[in-house]
Protein backbone atom coordinates (compact mmCIF):
# COMPACT_ATOMS: atom_id res chain seq x y z
CA UNK A 1 0.00 0.00 0.00
CA UNK A 2 1.30 3.47 -0.97
CA UNK A 3 -0.40 6.91 0.30
CA UNK A 4 1.77 10.44 -0.02
CA UNK A 5 4.40 9.93 2.71
CA UNK A 6 4.56 6.13 2.92
CA UNK A 7 8.24 5.37 2.98
CA UNK A 8 8.57 1.51 3.79
CA UNK A 9 7.04 0.32 0.75
CA UNK A 10 10.02 -0.86 -1.56
CA UNK A 11 11.39 -2.31 1.56
CA UNK A 12 8.06 -4.34 2.09
CA UNK A 13 8.40 -5.37 -1.73
CA UNK A 14 11.92 -6.43 -1.70
CA UNK A 15 11.20 -8.78 1.61
CA UNK A 16 8.16 -10.24 -0.21
CA UNK A 17 9.81 -10.44 -4.08
CA UNK A 18 13.46 -10.55 -4.06
CA UNK A 19 13.87 -12.51 -0.47
CA UNK A 20 11.21 -14.92 -0.45
CA UNK A 21 10.09 -14.93 -4.64
CA UNK A 22 6.30 -14.03 -3.79
CA UNK A 23 4.93 -11.82 -6.49
CA UNK A 24 4.07 -8.13 -5.69
CA UNK A 25 1.77 -5.14 -6.61
CA UNK A 26 2.19 -1.82 -4.78
CA UNK A 27 -1.54 -0.80 -3.93
CA UNK A 28 -2.18 3.31 -4.78
CA UNK A 29 -4.40 5.01 -2.09
CA UNK A 30 -7.10 5.89 -4.68
CA UNK A 31 -8.00 2.17 -5.88
CA UNK A 32 -11.76 1.04 -5.03
CA UNK A 33 -10.89 -2.63 -5.08
CA UNK A 34 -8.00 -5.17 -3.35
CA UNK A 35 -9.46 -8.04 -3.99
CA UNK A 36 -6.98 -9.41 -6.46
CA UNK A 37 -5.14 -9.72 -3.68
CA UNK A 38 -4.23 -12.21 -1.26
CA UNK A 39 -2.24 -10.26 1.73
CA UNK A 40 -2.12 -6.20 1.96
CA UNK A 41 0.92 -4.44 4.01
CA UNK A 42 0.16 -1.24 5.01
CA UNK A 43 3.84 0.21 5.65
CA UNK A 44 5.50 2.25 7.67
CA UNK A 45 6.34 5.94 7.27
CA UNK A 46 4.42 9.22 7.52
CA UNK A 47 1.33 9.33 5.69
CA UNK A 48 -0.46 12.62 4.73
CA UNK A 49 2.61 13.86 6.82
CA UNK A 50 0.89 12.58 10.08
CA UNK A 51 -1.00 15.61 10.60
CA UNK A 52 -3.40 15.83 12.76
CA UNK A 53 -3.07 12.20 14.13
CA UNK A 54 -0.67 9.15 12.90
CA UNK A 55 -3.16 7.62 10.44
CA UNK A 56 -6.31 9.96 10.75
CA UNK A 57 -5.97 11.11 7.20
CA UNK A 58 -5.32 7.63 5.82
CA UNK A 59 -7.77 6.20 7.37
CA UNK A 60 -10.01 7.98 4.99
CA UNK A 61 -8.16 7.17 1.64
CA UNK A 62 -11.14 5.87 -0.66
CA UNK A 63 -8.91 2.45 -0.81
CA UNK A 64 -9.28 2.03 2.96
CA UNK A 65 -12.90 0.68 2.67
CA UNK A 66 -11.98 -1.37 0.10
CA UNK A 67 -9.20 -2.87 2.55
CA UNK A 68 -12.01 -3.24 5.53
CA UNK A 69 -14.15 -5.28 3.48
CA UNK A 70 -11.18 -7.64 2.40
CA UNK A 71 -10.18 -7.47 5.97
CA UNK A 72 -13.79 -7.87 7.04
CA UNK A 73 -14.09 -11.06 4.90
CA UNK A 74 -10.78 -12.79 6.25
CA UNK A 75 -8.48 -11.55 4.20
CA UNK A 76 -4.69 -11.13 5.87
CA UNK A 77 -3.60 -7.31 6.56
CA UNK A 78 -0.14 -6.74 8.20
CA UNK A 79 0.11 -3.11 9.49
CA UNK A 80 3.77 -2.03 10.32
CA UNK A 81 4.48 1.04 12.02
CA UNK A 82 2.81 3.52 10.48
CA UNK A 83 0.59 1.13 9.15
CA UNK A 84 -0.04 -0.33 12.59
CA UNK A 85 -1.41 3.54 13.52
CA UNK A 86 -3.59 3.48 10.27
CA UNK A 87 -5.39 0.40 11.08
CA UNK A 88 -6.44 1.54 14.75
CA UNK A 89 -7.70 4.27 13.23
CA UNK A 90 -9.74 2.73 10.70
CA UNK A 91 -10.79 0.73 13.51
CA UNK A 92 -10.01 -2.62 12.90
CA UNK A 93 -7.45 -3.03 15.60
CA UNK A 94 -8.30 -2.01 19.24
CA UNK A 95 -6.44 1.15 20.91
CA UNK A 96 -3.98 3.89 19.95
CA UNK A 97 -0.34 4.51 19.77
CA UNK A 98 0.86 7.48 21.92
CA UNK A 99 3.95 9.30 21.86
CA UNK A 100 6.88 7.91 23.03
CA UNK A 101 6.71 8.26 26.73
CA UNK A 102 10.26 9.66 26.48
CA UNK A 103 9.27 11.74 23.66
CA UNK A 104 12.37 10.69 21.42
CA UNK A 105 12.02 9.07 18.09
CA UNK A 106 12.94 5.45 18.42
CA UNK A 107 15.82 3.69 15.81
CA UNK A 108 17.22 1.08 17.58
CA UNK A 109 16.96 -2.76 17.38
CA UNK A 110 14.71 -4.53 19.93
CA UNK A 111 14.05 -8.01 21.02
CA UNK A 112 10.21 -9.33 20.57
CA UNK A 113 9.27 -11.96 22.35
CA UNK A 114 6.26 -14.01 20.37
CA UNK A 115 3.37 -14.52 22.87
CA UNK A 116 0.66 -16.37 20.52
CA UNK A 117 0.97 -18.55 17.34
CA UNK A 118 -2.78 -18.05 16.46
CA UNK A 119 -2.30 -15.25 14.15
CA UNK A 120 -1.63 -15.91 10.34
CA UNK A 121 1.44 -13.59 10.67
CA UNK A 122 2.93 -15.69 13.65
CA UNK A 123 1.76 -19.51 12.52
CA UNK A 124 5.81 -20.36 11.92
CA UNK A 125 6.73 -19.11 15.55
CA UNK A 126 6.71 -20.82 18.81
CA UNK A 127 5.43 -18.42 21.86
CA UNK A 128 8.25 -17.73 23.76
CA UNK A 129 10.86 -17.46 20.39
CA UNK A 130 12.91 -14.09 20.73
CA UNK A 131 13.09 -12.17 17.54
CA UNK A 132 15.45 -9.55 16.73
CA UNK A 133 13.66 -7.07 14.32
CA UNK A 134 14.39 -2.60 14.71
CA UNK A 135 12.16 0.00 15.71
CA UNK A 136 11.99 3.33 14.23
CA UNK A 137 8.87 5.32 15.40
CA UNK A 138 8.43 8.37 17.91
CA UNK A 139 4.82 7.36 18.11
CA UNK A 140 4.25 3.52 19.48
CA UNK A 141 3.39 4.10 22.75
CA UNK A 142 0.56 1.10 22.94
CA UNK A 143 -2.29 2.66 24.97
CA UNK A 144 -6.02 1.27 25.34
CA UNK A 145 -8.07 1.91 28.25
CA UNK A 146 -8.66 -0.85 31.09
CA UNK A 147 -11.40 -2.47 29.94
CA UNK A 148 -10.06 -3.62 26.52
CA UNK A 149 -6.52 -3.87 27.22
CA UNK A 150 -8.36 -7.11 30.03
CA UNK A 151 -10.19 -8.44 26.48
CA UNK A 152 -7.22 -8.30 24.07
CA UNK A 153 -4.75 -9.95 26.87
CA UNK A 154 -7.50 -12.64 28.10
CA UNK A 155 -8.40 -13.51 24.48
CA UNK A 156 -4.36 -13.89 23.40
CA UNK A 157 -4.51 -10.82 20.85
CA UNK A 158 -1.03 -9.76 21.95
CA UNK A 159 1.34 -11.27 19.66
CA UNK A 160 4.63 -9.49 20.36
CA UNK A 161 6.05 -8.01 23.67
CA UNK A 162 9.37 -6.11 24.20
CA UNK A 163 11.68 -8.39 25.33
CA UNK A 164 15.19 -8.53 26.70
CA UNK A 165 17.61 -10.87 24.21
CA UNK A 166 16.91 -13.67 27.29
CA UNK A 167 12.96 -13.32 26.16
CA UNK A 168 12.42 -11.50 29.93
CA UNK A 169 9.59 -8.97 29.59
CA UNK A 170 11.37 -6.09 31.59
CA UNK A 171 10.80 -2.56 31.79
CA UNK A 172 14.05 -1.71 30.25
CA UNK A 173 13.16 -3.38 27.26
CA UNK A 174 10.35 -1.12 26.85
CA UNK A 175 11.45 1.49 24.06
CA UNK A 176 8.71 3.68 24.18
CA UNK A 177 6.27 3.23 27.57
CA UNK A 178 3.92 0.86 25.84
CA UNK A 179 1.35 -0.60 28.12
CA UNK A 180 2.31 -4.23 29.00
CA UNK A 181 5.24 -3.55 27.08
CA UNK A 182 3.20 -4.73 23.52
CA UNK A 183 4.32 -4.21 20.15
CA UNK A 184 1.89 -6.03 18.28
CA UNK A 185 -1.48 -7.28 18.26
CA UNK A 186 -4.29 -9.34 16.53
CA UNK A 187 -7.68 -8.70 15.84
CA UNK A 188 -9.38 -11.57 17.24
CA UNK A 189 -9.58 -13.64 14.30
CA UNK A 190 -6.18 -13.46 13.92
CA UNK A 191 -6.23 -12.30 9.92
CA UNK A 192 -5.06 -8.45 11.07
CA UNK A 193 -2.14 -7.76 12.75
CA UNK A 194 -0.48 -4.57 13.61
CA UNK A 195 3.27 -4.18 15.01
CA UNK A 196 5.53 -0.71 15.53
CA UNK A 197 8.72 -3.02 14.72
CA UNK A 198 9.93 -3.30 10.98
CA UNK A 199 10.27 -7.06 9.94
CA UNK A 200 10.98 -5.90 6.53
CA UNK A 201 14.26 -4.29 7.99
CA UNK A 202 15.35 -7.79 9.25
CA UNK A 203 14.95 -10.13 6.40
CA UNK A 204 18.44 -10.71 5.10
CA UNK A 205 21.51 -11.50 7.29
CA UNK A 206 23.43 -8.68 5.53
CA UNK A 207 20.89 -6.13 7.34
CA UNK A 208 21.82 -7.84 10.63
CA UNK A 209 19.16 -10.27 10.79
CA UNK A 210 16.78 -11.90 9.18
CA UNK A 211 14.61 -12.79 11.87
CA UNK A 212 11.70 -10.62 10.20
CA UNK A 213 10.95 -13.31 7.46
CA UNK A 214 9.22 -15.51 9.76
CA UNK A 215 6.31 -12.75 9.99
CA UNK A 216 5.99 -12.69 5.91
CA UNK A 217 6.23 -16.73 5.66
CA UNK A 218 3.64 -17.24 8.51
CA UNK A 219 1.32 -15.43 6.30
CA UNK A 220 2.80 -17.34 2.89
CA UNK A 221 1.90 -20.69 4.44
CA UNK A 222 -1.30 -19.38 5.88
CA UNK A 223 -2.64 -18.87 2.46
CA UNK A 224 -1.33 -22.06 1.23
CA UNK A 225 -3.80 -23.47 4.10
CA UNK A 226 -6.31 -21.82 3.37
CA UNK A 227 -7.00 -20.92 0.25
CA UNK A 228 -8.63 -17.61 -0.35
CA UNK B 1 -25.12 32.75 8.94
CA UNK B 2 -21.23 32.34 9.46
CA UNK B 3 -19.92 30.69 12.21
CA UNK B 4 -16.37 30.73 13.90
CA UNK B 5 -15.92 27.04 15.50
CA UNK B 6 -12.96 26.58 18.09
CA UNK B 7 -12.02 22.78 18.71
CA UNK B 8 -9.87 22.01 21.71
CA UNK B 9 -8.83 18.30 21.66
CA UNK B 10 -6.97 17.24 24.80
CA UNK B 11 -5.78 13.50 26.05
CA UNK B 12 -8.30 11.93 28.53
CA UNK B 13 -7.49 12.11 31.81
CA UNK B 14 -6.42 8.26 32.27
CA UNK B 15 -4.19 9.19 29.27
CA UNK B 16 -0.35 10.03 30.04
CA UNK B 17 0.86 12.51 28.17
CA UNK B 18 4.44 12.48 27.79
CA UNK B 19 4.53 15.90 26.08
CA UNK B 20 2.63 17.28 28.68
CA UNK B 21 4.87 15.87 31.39
CA UNK B 22 8.12 17.51 29.26
CA UNK B 23 6.64 20.78 29.35
CA UNK B 24 5.76 20.55 33.55
CA UNK B 25 9.57 19.58 33.37
CA UNK B 26 11.10 22.63 31.46
CA UNK B 27 8.38 24.92 33.26
CA UNK B 28 10.39 23.71 36.53
CA UNK B 29 13.47 24.22 35.09
CA UNK B 30 12.64 28.09 34.99
CA UNK B 31 11.73 28.41 37.90
CA UNK B 32 7.53 27.86 37.69
CA UNK B 33 7.65 25.77 40.95
CA UNK B 34 3.72 26.32 41.38
CA UNK B 35 3.11 23.79 37.96
CA UNK B 36 1.67 20.80 39.05
CA UNK B 37 0.21 19.57 35.67
CA UNK B 38 0.04 20.19 31.77
CA UNK B 39 -1.57 18.78 29.63
CA UNK B 40 -1.03 19.34 26.07
CA UNK B 41 -3.41 19.40 23.08
CA UNK B 42 -4.78 20.79 19.83
CA UNK B 43 -6.55 24.19 18.88
CA UNK B 44 -8.37 23.98 15.84
CA UNK B 45 -10.06 26.68 14.06
CA UNK B 46 -12.80 26.23 11.75
CA UNK B 47 -14.92 28.81 9.71
CA UNK B 48 -18.15 27.13 8.55
CA UNK B 49 -21.52 28.33 6.63
CA UNK B 50 -24.32 27.00 8.36
CA UNK B 51 -28.19 27.32 8.43
CA UNK B 52 -28.32 28.44 12.77
CA UNK B 53 -26.27 27.54 15.64
CA UNK B 54 -27.70 24.55 16.84
CA UNK B 55 -27.02 23.31 13.01
CA UNK B 56 -23.58 24.28 13.25
CA UNK B 57 -22.68 22.49 16.44
CA UNK B 58 -24.10 18.97 15.37
CA UNK B 59 -21.98 18.91 12.22
CA UNK B 60 -18.59 20.43 13.91
CA UNK B 61 -19.90 17.72 16.91
CA UNK B 62 -19.80 15.36 13.68
CA UNK B 63 -15.84 16.57 12.36
CA UNK B 64 -15.16 16.27 16.04
CA UNK B 65 -16.24 12.25 16.36
CA UNK B 66 -15.16 11.51 12.73
CA UNK B 67 -11.85 12.59 12.66
CA UNK B 68 -10.60 15.69 14.51
CA UNK B 69 -10.66 13.50 17.83
CA UNK B 70 -10.18 10.13 18.17
CA UNK B 71 -12.15 8.80 21.23
CA UNK B 72 -9.89 6.29 21.68
CA UNK B 73 -7.79 8.61 23.80
CA UNK B 74 -9.01 12.06 23.39
CA UNK B 75 -11.76 14.16 24.44
CA UNK B 76 -12.57 17.84 22.45
CA UNK B 77 -15.23 20.57 23.45
CA UNK B 78 -16.19 23.05 21.27
CA UNK B 79 -16.69 26.67 21.52
CA UNK B 80 -19.17 28.70 18.79
CA UNK B 81 -19.59 31.68 17.64
CA UNK B 82 -21.31 33.84 15.04
CA UNK B 83 -19.32 35.91 12.78
CA UNK B 84 -21.30 37.05 10.40
CA UNK B 85 -23.27 36.84 6.85
CA UNK B 86 -21.11 34.30 4.25
CA UNK B 87 -19.95 36.32 1.68
CA UNK B 88 -22.18 36.15 -1.39
CA UNK B 89 -22.05 33.93 -4.24
CA UNK B 90 -23.23 33.46 -7.49
CA UNK B 91 -24.57 36.02 -9.83
CA UNK B 92 -27.61 37.30 -7.24
CA UNK B 93 -25.75 40.83 -7.17
CA UNK B 94 -25.66 41.21 -10.95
Amino acid sequence: MVFPGTWSDRDCAHAVLDVLQEPVRYIDHREQSVDDLELVILPGGFSYGDYLRCGAIARFAPVMKAVADFANRGGLVLGICNGFQILQEARLLPGALLRNASCEFRCEWVHLRVEQSNSAFTLDSRPGQVLRIPISHGEGNFFADPETLEVIERSGQVVFRYCGADGRVTADANPNGSLHNIAGITNARGNVVGMMPHPERACEPLLGSDDGLAIFRSAIHALARVPA
Amino acid sequence: MRYRAEVFVTLKPVVNDPAGLTIRGGLHTLGFDSVTEVRAGKYLVLTLDETDATQARARVDAMAEQLLANAVIEDYRIELEPVGEPVATGDASA
